[in-house]
């Protein structure tokens, strides 16, 4: 664990300057993900063919498109709940911990029993220590938790029931749980309905600030193409395949990006406009 | 033995005089932690259903020792029912059957079997009713020694297992991408309630047995925030009814289980009632 930490400390050191000098395409010396003619089969049905993306760590990566696109599937396969063909490397600033990145996963949404006995630290400590969480909740691990949770300011939070929560709390909740270890990728499904706009735009600005912070790799599913526009440094296109891969504002601009969206966007561009 | 014996001959009780009621007194003791401990999980992953059908298993399983002319069909039965859990569990993960109509299928099945076994060539049905019942009162020694181990076991078992499950009954996805496999830890708990169904079956009763399970984890859940709140009261709850069951059972006569049962349905209903939205 405090290997990867250190390779993203070296990573994080570089000015971002630095980093987007002559690393468009090559990993040249930081951390990385990269697929690679990913492809999805289920059953007798392609979902998705010839995906190629290249993930710098300290991005946020947008993944847009219509309904069925293949966008949760695309998380799903990366994440190994789904057979995919094609691979999947990562590459760490050092190039010395290649192969399978630590993925951090935050669903769609999470279905449970609202009634259940389990607060935010009976989650927490389950999911990270092997001390009975029946028994007793020593000192330390609640002080990881908390400081896990103050990650996305969700520390008054921890002895909350999970039934109990809203669904932007129980979103920061899982967020935080994801990032705990800090995982070399993060991966977040952003749920349909359940948390309003205001609610999305904090939600926004937390990972904005975390992917300053901790130098992370993240792939976002979003349906809010106006927060896309504000927070994410590349978008990606999918339709079974993708479509277009680049920066919001070339993305949006784009042949395929109108073909797709071209109702939905009007409201957003508008609004953009009003704002610049 | 002799300690505890003589621990209980300094209550002041009348009941306090039969060794039948030390005995059962110890295995109740004993056992209803190891009831409460596994009705929390019973609960939360929304297996009473199932843990009902891992009881008729067993009386099948009972029913197939007899006939093979084993002495302590006990055995048998509880080898039946851990190969009948594992069957439900392999059933529900591999089909899209709902889990009701699964278990629904099985239990029923097990039933009929074992009453089919029972009164073959014309015997009648007398004998199982033990099974049906419960009879914690002739209760032997041996026994309280297997019940003693059971709760050591459960104990372990919980305290090595217990993250992982939780982590699955609040969301299966979740515990895969946390590396944590759904079906291996499920067949485990379903098989481990099995063996603690099928060994405790003659002492509470078959028709009682679940409700043993469930109703102690129910009563606390109304009224836990966290899983320590739950597991202390549910293990409480469990104790006190099954201590107080047992000796309202001696004086007003009526079969120990059953008594037991209705007494964790009591308080059950009094938590529901107090029981407030902790939000």
């Amino acid at each position: 664990m405090k290997n990867e930490n250190m390779f993203h400390n070296d990573c994080a050191n570089k000015s971002p300057h630095q980093k987007d000098k002559g690393c468009k395409d090559a990993c040249c010396g930081f951390c990385c993900t990269k697929l690679k003619n990913f492809g999805v089969v289920i059953g007798k049905t392609e979902i998705l063919r010839d995906v190629n993306l290249h993930i710098h760590c300290g991005e946020l990566t947008a993944i847009i498109g219509p309904n069925g696109a293949g966008k949760s599937t695309l998380l799903k396969a990366m994440l190994g709940d789904l057979k995919a063909t094609g691979e999947l490397k990562y590459i760490d600033a050092k190039g010395r911990r290649n192969g399978k990145p630590l993925i951090g996963y935050v669903p769609q949404y999470l279905n449970f029993d609202v009634g259940s006995p389990t607060s935010v630290l009976d989650l927490f400590m389950a999911c990270r220590f092997k001390f009975p969480v029946w028994l007793h909740a020593p000192k330390r691990i609640i002080r990881h938790v908390e400081e896990a949770l103050s990650r996305v300011k969700a520390d008054q939070l921890i002895n909350r029931r999970l039934g109990a929560l809203s669904g932007g709390e129980l979103q920061r909740v899982l967020l935080a749980l994801a990032l705990d270890p800090i995982p070399d990728l993060l991966l977040l499904d952003e749920p349909v309905s359940g948390i309003d706009h205001n609610g999305l735009a904090i939600f926004y600005e937390t990972v904005s600030q975390l992917r300053k912070n901790y130098d992370l790799s993240i792939i976002l599913i979003s349906h809010d193409l106006d927060l896309v526009y504000k927070y994410a440094d590349r978008v990606v296109l999918l339709k079974k395949t993708v479509l277009e891969n680049g920066k919001p504002q070339d993305v949006f601009q784009s042949e395929n990006f109108k073909e797709v969206f071209s109702l939905k966007w009007k409201d957003a561009d508008a609004q953009g406009r009003e704002e610049q | 033995m002799d300690i505890w014996y003589s621990i209980i001959d300094m209550l002041p009780f009348e009941w306090t005089g039969h060794t039948f009621m030390k005995n059962a007194l110890l295995a109740i003791i004993l056992i209803s932690p190891v009831f409460g401990i596994l009705g929390t999980m019973v609960v939360n992953n929304r297996m009473a259903f199932f843990s009902d059908a891992l009881g008729h298993g067993a009386f099948t399983g009972v029913a197939i020792g007899s006939i093979m002319g084993l002495v302590q069909p006990l055995w048998s039965a509880v080898i039946f029912s851990v190969v009948f859990s594992i069957g439900i569990a392999v059933i529900k993960y591999r089909s899209r059957m709902a889990s009701d109509t699964v278990i629904g299928v099985f239990s029923s099945t097990a039933v009929a079997l074992g009453i089919f076994i029972q009164t073959s060539g014309g015997k009648s049905f007398g004998k199982a009713m033990t099974y049906l019942i419960g009879d914690i009162l002739s209760i032997l020694p041996s026994e309280i020694l297997l019940a003693f181990l059971l709760l050591i076991f459960i104990t372990v078992l919980w305290i090595v297992i217990f993250n992982k499950l939780m982590v699955v009954s609040v969301n299966p996805s979740l515990a895969g991408s946390r590396g944590i496999h759904t079906f291996w830890n499920e067949l485990i708990f379903s098989m481990v309630i099995a063996v603690v169904v099928t060994v405790s079956m003659s002492w509470i009763g078959l028709m009682v047995i679940n409700s043993f399970l469930v109703l102690p984890a129910a009563a606390a859940r109304n009224i836990a925030k966290n899983q320590r709140q739950y597991h202390l009261l549910t293990i409480v709850i469990s104790v006190v009814s099954g201590i107080s069951g047992l000796i309202a059972s001696y004086y007003i006569e009526t079969a120990s289980g059953a008594t037991i049962v209705l007494i964790a349905a009591v308080i059950f209903f009094a938590t529901f009632v107090y029981r407030k939205r902790f939000d």
